[in-house]
């Protein structure tokens, strides 16, 4: 029996996918492990999972190495395309994996749709603050003032704060955590994949090789240690000034509220359509 | 009733219970009706943020199984254009009714224009086949949606009716088929997971690995093999795939692109034209011949794939050919190498691009001495 048959996880991972082809040091193998540990966990069938994969390094995440249905679809469209999904067999677990440019640069429309509608998809988008896949571009979620290939004078722009735009656009379920946070992150994963409505998690995952070089710390370890230093729990954040908490990553779950989600939504629909004469 | 109307009435009977939308004028009748029909089936409706949006969940909708279409006219159109290579690259089954409009950009919302043929044929990047319907009524309106959701689940390809605004608006007596009358045709899904392993790529189109029966199907735009396994640097692959989707279509272009052909054995004149063009070149046929002139209509109801060999043959002994378009002839070129050697071939514009061809216009060009 190989290592890759002894894991208790390798029943979730595809026959004949090729191992991780993120680059040494990624944390977006801690994401997939992250997940994966959640699914087992909470017993659901690999078989009533649909991953939907956008374009990107956070993309491949589940694709083509997790042994489900699998739709990797065009750059900042998974949201879109889980809708789909999601209400033509509301049955499924829809799951989303996007990066930072893929849902709140070129696809930040559906996002903030997808949290409006409370459509059920979880979507996990992983945030490493710059276009890894690309070569290391600016992107809508590097702080100011950070040189990257594109920016070489420095960002000129702000960064987006994912979380709060989603809490600001509906979401229902709403949490971040780092690659540092692992049992958290599970948690929160276990969390989402439970609730019925629109579940956002954002996940700050160490990039070393665009990222962390670009910050100083090419180091994967060091950047976990980074993550550790720099995170403030939602709680202890409400006690800090703004001030205090301009380079802190807060940390935590922000919003849980059940509120009917569009399934339920078309459900009652259906109903009501059944009692209006044609 | 309205040619638009007739399109949403035609997509249900043929089984479509997946409707996305982004208001946009003139399909937006298309949409009124969807958002009436479907939920008494149990059907979604749902507005998009963006025809971008409303191609992609048709899409996600598509792989659970629905039938599913989208409805737009011209700059939506073009949004769509990316995810609609992915549906052709993906073997994704989804119908696409394009109510062209004048353009480009915003042009006139409400005037008919043939623009969109190009860009159907062409609008997505890298080497692909599409299929395009033409209706000319709004019985075809009815006609072609269903033709399009039974081509779309049979070849496992996007379908796109290109209608335009006179089609859409024009409201006009439209037969219901009963639905035991209608050949409604739906895809084969993989009976099992070793079957459904090999979901794409096949000459014969590979049973879909639809989502949710534990098939585990792997659906990417990248390159793949048949196993639906990103291939992402072999150019193998690519050529693979390139040959493959377009032969499939390709090679039926005689099945899926029928012609419409009238009076055409004893025509020196032969009258090409489609979509709402055809109507007045049936009008002016019938005039032309009570005149006793020789003319002809042929009638391409579908436009890509473009059936050269049927046309050819169908032209043979045409002496001239006028064709008809409401553009500078986008689809003129197909038909001028089509046409016979020694014949003239003439391209004929409405007087005013973005208003019908005037008839008296059109007979006195069919009336010339044949050169």
């Amino acid at each position: 029996m190989s290592a890759q048959e002894l894991h208790p996880l390798s029943k979730y991972i595809r026959k004949g996918a090729p191992p991780q082809t993120h680059c040494s040091g990624c944390g977006n193998g801690m994401i997939a492990q992250s997940f994966l540990r959640a699914v087992d966990d909470l017993g659901i069938q690999k078989e009533k999972i649909v991953c939907v994969a956008g374009i990107g390094c956070s993309g491949w995440i589940p694709s083509p190495l997790f042994d489900m249905d699998t739709l990797h679809v065009t750059h900042g469209r998974p949201i879109a395309f889980a809708t789909g999904v999601k209400l033509g067999n509301p049955n499924l677990e829809v799951v989303v994996f996007t990066g930072d440019g893929d849902a709140s640069a070129i696809g930040g429309n559906h996002l903030i749709h997808a949290a409006r509608r409370n459509i059920g998809v979880k979507v996990i988008c992983v945030n490493n603050m710059i276009y890894g896949m690309t070569g290391g571009e600016v992107a809508p979620t590097t702080p100011r003032g950070l040189k990257t290939t594109t920016t070489p004078f420095g960002n000129l722009e702000r960064p987006f704060d994912l979380s709060r735009l989603v809490i600001g656009a509906g979401g229902t379920y709403v949490a971040r955590w780092t690659t540092y946070h692992i049992a958290a992150l599970v948690a929160a994963m276990k969390k989402a994949l439970t609730r019925k409505g629109f579940a956002f998690l954002e996940v700050l995952s160490h990039c070393p090789v665009h990222y962390g070089r670009r910050i100083g710390i090419s180091d994967p370890v060091e950047m976990l240690r980074w993550f550790r230093k720099q995170s403030v729990t939602i709680e202890k954040a409400r006690g800090m000034s703004e001030q205090e908490l301009a380079d802190k990553f807060v940390v935590g779950e922000f919003v849980d509220i059940e509120t009917p989600d569009l399934n339920q939504m078309y459900e009652q629909l259906f109903e009501a359509a059944k009692r209006e004469p044609n | 009733m309205q040619g638009n109307e007739a399109c949403a009435l035609g997509a249900v009977a043929a089984g479509c219970r997946f409707f996305a939308f982004y208001p946009i004028t003139p399909a937006g009748e298309i949409a009124e009706r969807m958002s009436q029909l479907l939920p008494r089936a149990r059907g979604v409706y749902i507005q998009m943020e963006d025809e971008i949006a409303s191609i992609g969940s048709v899409i996600g909708a598509s792989w659970t199984g629905l039938k599913a279409m989208t409805a737009t006219s011209g700059p939506g159109f073009s949004l769509m254009q990316e995810n609609i290579g992915y549906a052709v690259m993906t073997e994704t089954p989804c119908v696409i009714v394009d109510v062209q409009r004048a353009g480009p950009s915003t042009g006139i919302v409400s005037a008919p224009m043939q623009g969109d043929v190009i860009q159907a044929r062409h609008g997505s990047h890298g080497e692909y086949e599409i299929i395009a319907l033409a209706p000319s009524s709004a019985q075809e309106m009815f006609n072609m949606t269903v033709r399009a959701f039974n081509i779309a689940e049979h070849y496992r390809t996007p379908v796109i009716v290109l209608a335009d605004e006179t089609v859409g608006h024009m409201r006009e007596e439209v037969v219901i088929p009963s639905e035991d009358s209608l050949t409604i045709i739906n895809r084969t899904v993989a009976p099992n997971r070793e079957e459904a392993s090999k979901g794409f790529l096949s000459a014969s189109v590979a049973p879909m690995p639809v989502f949710g029966r534990g098939f585990a199907a792997h659906v990417t735009g990248s390159s793949h093999d048949e196993y639906g396994m990103r291939k992402a640097s072999a150019p193998e692959a690519i050529d693979k795939i390139v040959r493959t989707i377009n032969a499939k279509i390709a090679t039926h272009a005689r099945e899926i692109s029928t012609l419409e052909k009238t009076m055409l054995e004893d025509a020196d004149t032969v009258l090409v034209a489609y979509g709402s063009c055809a109507r007045t070149a049936e009008y002016v046929l019938k005039q032309a011949r009570q005149r006793g002139l020789r003319v002809g209509l042929l009638r391409p109801m579908g436009i890509w794939p473009f059936p050269h060999e049927d046309v050819r043959q169908a032209l043979k002994s045409a002496r001239r050919v006028v064709v008809l378009e409401n553009n500078l002839g986008q689809l003129f070129p197909e038909i001028e190498r089509a046409a016979p050697e020694g014949a003239e071939t003439v391209f004929l514009p409405p007087e005013i691009i973005g208003t019908l061809h005037r008839p008296a216009y059109v007979l006195s060009e069919v009336a010339k001495e044949v050169r």
